[in-house]
């Protein structure tokens, strides 16, 4: 019986890779994912992607809220083959800096309900521009989810770290 | 079961004691109020973590409030304010003094959104100071596939009592919990 928040599992990369991959956790109620992100892409800021369960059908769907630090903005993407990540640290950020993304995927496990995705992120770059943002994400599918894919924009930089919490309930 | 990583290595650990799982409520009916009781004090904060929705027959992403009340009070002791997206642009409001319930975040509605459910991850800090008024943050959000409502809540609790209790309703009542609704209250120890 696992304990109410458990660490399933940490890695940071020592190379760069096109993703990441969780699976074969069970026992739990909600997942969280807490991630140092930086990206290959050679720019400020990146967007990673989240799949799940190997799905790369049009099921994902999701709405932002950000702050660019001049304006408080807002949009979504529709019938998506992947959730959309507000933001990464792209390539050319400044050296050393991973950006903070946390991931809860809220009763991943029961099959009634589509599976409701909420994410902090946060580019931490010291440009004019970057963001500060809040993302509900949405796979439409009554499935337990099984697998998480953490997708590079261009490739997840190495360094990345990504470590998966089980959280229990009563 | 631990999980595999495609790649990098993994060193499995439990956090034994510091975050507890106090209770869970899982609806298997349409339901007013959602109560915790009896909340013990050997905590620092609380936390909510919730899949909800409202009986509500509307398609609307934002629904009903969530509301919460603290030991039973009912009166006017409470304030919120909220920043929220919906896809098509970023919002700010709510700043209601004497509200009469905390806002734990907006609510979906059930029409036109089988098997959708509002997602939230609330905070309650310090909730046994009896030096402090109470401060709850709700983070909170649903998509529906081309309509979707994110949000970010702040509320305060005009008491410095010890909580003790909290009644989960949506719209302070006005409208049913739906049946299938979770709602899980942890415990974290400073």
């Amino acid at each position: 019986m696992p304990a109410t928040y458990e660490n399933i599992a940490t890695t940071t990369l020592g190379s760069n890779q096109s993703s990441v991959t969780f699976n074969s956790f069970s026992g739990y109620t909600d997942l969280f994912l807490v991630c140092a992100y930086r990206d290959t892409r050679a720019a400020e800021y990146s967007y990673p992607k989240i799949r799940v369960n190997s799905d790369s059908g049009s099921n994902y769907s999701w709405t932002h809220l950000y702050g660019t630090g001049s304006s408080a903005l807002s949009n979504r993407g529709t019938s998506s083959t992947s959730i959309q990540i507000y933001e990464g640290a792209g390539d050319t950020s400044g050296s050393n800096i991973f950006a903070p993304i946390l991931i809860n995927f809220m009763n991943y496990s029961n099959s009634t309900t589509n599976k409701t995705i909420l994410i902090r992120g946060n580019n931490t770059s010291n440009v004019a521009g970057n963001i500060v943002a809040a993302t509900v994400g949405l796979w439409r599918s009554t499935s337990a989810i099984t697998s998480i894919e953490i997708l590079g924009d261009s490739g997840i930089k190495a360094g990345s770290s990504f470590t998966l919490y089980g959280i229990k309930a009563a | 079961m631990i999980g595999n990583l495609s790649a990098g290595i993994f060193a499995p650990t439990t956090i034994l004691g510091d975050y507890e799982s106090i209770a869970t409520t899982t609806l298997t009916s349409d339901q007013a109020t959602v109560s915790f009781t009896s909340i013990p004090s050997t905590y620092q904060h609380l936390q909510i973590r919730a899949l909800y929705k409202t009986s509500r027959a509307t398609s609307s992403v934002g629904a009903a409030y969530l509301t919460i009340r603290a030991n039973t009070d009912t009166a006017s002791n409470y304030s919120f304010h909220r920043l929220y997206g919906e896809g098509t642009g970023a919002f700010a409001d709510g700043a209601t003094p004497n509200a009469t319930y905390f806002n734990g975040g907006n609510m979906i509605g059930n029409s036109s959104t089988t098997n959708i459910f509002h997602a939230a991850v609330i905070d309650l800090l310090d909730y046994k100071d009896t030096n402090k008024f109470k401060t709850m943050r709700s983070f909170n959000g649903a998509d529906a596939n081309g309509s979707g409502n994110i949000a970010l809540f702040s509320s305060n609790w005009r008491s410095t009592s010890a909580i003790t209790r909290l009644d989960l309703q949506a719209d302070a009542g006005t409208y049913n919990l739906l049946s299938g609704s979770t709602f899980a209250l942890y415990g974290i120890k400073g």
